[in-house]
């Protein structure tokens, strides 16, 4: 559901594809509730391989981070979570329309844009990708309530899957929207055109080969 | 003081030192990314600069790592000849990283290949990366430590243009790279430009280009000019930060250069995303220790 606090648009799980239709790319949204980090190696095992994810992430959201946790002193298998960004999403494009069909998953974070797929991805099944600001993992860390599980932790700190309760967290800007607009591939359109022009300026300057 | 001892401190300096990049950027990135975020005056480019300053603070007030990849720690070290601790000092080197990274913490970004498995100590076959500069009739060391994260530096690019390609080759290679793979690097970028003979002495340039001070310039007049011809270009880009849009794209464009076989042109970029977490330490004979990157960072402080 969507929970509007302020002046903040706070996405809270179970997410629905309704509460998804009217948020656009460039939007700025919050989340509250259940987050699993999921990266490189949770994604081929589930695609390539088959295996079904451990942990229920139907109606909630995944984050393409590889987090520094501490084991919490005191406790047997309790962690906090101490720095935790996202990753380069773009790593996930080649599984993502297949893993959204399996899974279910609505909220997709990470960080830079994603492909094809993914829009295909978000737009049949009422899905959005979500930036959050890359290098800001402190931040992020502390709008981590608590990581309730963690599962497959043969695949070493960065690629378990860290089972987190959230709280206001954000800032999630929208890439790929509900109705499969990506900001990254509208804005690097501009980008190119800009790029082109840029080259043509410098061409006459650099005849240093005489 | 004893061999012993001194190796003993010179890890624990270099430990110290590294856990401290992790947390605190460089003088110069701090500047220059409060010098861009102050110019943008849109709303989203706004909220991502407040979001970057926010998340700085709260690295140091927490005491954590303020990006959680903490990367492949590299050292690039220019090492006189007679440095007393010159046998020792790759041991101690992955020693001091081990160090830092159950203090700090970091994460464990070492994974051996072909095995496939995590060390879980962050160290590995090759990691940390050293690379040597050695300085005849020196007792110094120079240390660069640098966080080397998946995202921006390690996914670098290299090749080789026929001469024919000429500079206007080498713009073309830059410029592409800014709107694909710079685009998901964390910019603002301090980019790296590495020309050679090869890849790997372009790509080795690239990465000493790194290593320099964002507003610094290459010494040879047009490779200087080339430096801001190519910022101003990539500038007007408008990657802004995190390539969502904005009035700049980059911290600055860095070239290093050595020179060519009269048949090829080697060219190399490697990126540092806005979280540009390298450092730069002196160390003496007598293990007495000057940092030019971090006024922050005082040994044992």
């Amino acid at each position: 559901m969507i929970e509007i606090r302020g002046d903040k648009k706070v996405l809270v799980t179970p997410v629905s594809a309704e509460d998804l239709k009217d948020i656009k790319i460039g939007d700025i949204v919050w989340l509250d509730g259940d987050l699993m980090t999921c990266r490189d190696v949770a994604h081929r095992r589930l695609i390539e391989y088959g295996r079904e994810l451990p942990y229920d992430i139907r109606n909630k959201a995944i984050f393409h981070a590889g987090p520094i946790v501490r084991k919490i002193e005191g406790t047997e298998d309790d962690y906090e979570m101490v720095s935790v960004g996202p990753t380069t999403s773009m790593r996930m494009e080649k599984f993502e329309y297949e893993f959204t069909r399996e899974t279910g998953v609505r909220v997709i974070v990470g960080k830079g844009g994603m492909g094809p797929n993914t829009e295909r991805a978000c737009k049949e099944f009422g899905a959005i990708h979500c930036v959050f600001p890359a290098g800001c993992a402190v931040v992020a860390a502390t709008e981590v309530e608590r990581i309730a599980e963690h599962h497959w932790d043969e695949l070493g700190m960065p690629e378990t899957l860290w089972c987190c309760k959230v709280k206001e967290f954000g800032p999630l800007i929208v890439s790929i929207d509900a109705n499969g607009r990506n900001l990254f591939e509208e804005n690097k359109v501009i980008f190119n055109e800009k790029k082109e022009e840029a080259k043509k300026k410098i061409y006459p300057e650099v005849k240093f080969i005489k | 003081m004893n061999k012993e001892n001194g190796v003993k401190q010179l890890t624990d300096i270099v430990a110290d030192f590294v856990a401290h990049v992790g947390k605190k950027l460089p003088d110069d990135v701090i500047a220059k990314l409060e010098d861009l975020g102050s110019q943008e005056t849109a709303a989203l480019p706004k909220v991502l600069y407040e979001t970057m300053t926010k998340n700085q603070n709260l690295a140091v007030e927490l005491d954590r790592p303020s990006c959680q990849d903490t990367g492949v720690i590299q050292f690039w070290l220019k090492c006189g000849t007679n440095f007393p601790y010159i046998n020792e000092l790759e041991a101690l080197l992955k020693e001091a990283v081990v160090q830092a990274t159950f203090a700090a913490p970091l994460r464990h970004n070492s994974v051996e290949t072909f095995d496939e498995y995590n060390t879980k100590k962050n160290v590995g076959k090759g990691t940390p990366t050293v690379w040597w500069d050695i300085v005849p009739n020196s007792d110094k060391c120079e240390i660069y430590t640098y966080m080397a994260g998946g995202g921006c530096t390690l996914p670098g690019k290299a090749m080789v243009l026929m001469p024919g390609a000429g500079y206007e080759g080498i713009t073309d290679f830059v410029l592409d790279q800014m709107t694909s793979y710079g685009l998901n690097a964390c910019p603002p970028l301090l980019v790296g430009v590495g020309v050679g003979t090869s890849v790997e002495t372009a790509a080795l340039n690239s990465k000493k280009a790194l290593m320099r001070q964002v507003g610094s310039h290459n010494e040879n007049e047009n490779a200087a000019k080339m430096e801001k011809l190519l910022e101003d270009g990539i500038n007007k880009i408008g990657l802004g930060p995190q390539g969502m849009g904005g009035k700049y794209s980059v911290m600055g464009v860095n070239i290093e250069n050595t020179a060519r076989h009269p048949s090829t042109i080697g060219v190399a970029v490697n990126v540092g995303c806005w979280s540009h977490r390298r450092g730069h330490i002196v160390v003496d004979a007598d293990l007495n220790v000057t940092c030019d990157t971090h006024s922050t960072w005082k040994f044992n402080a």
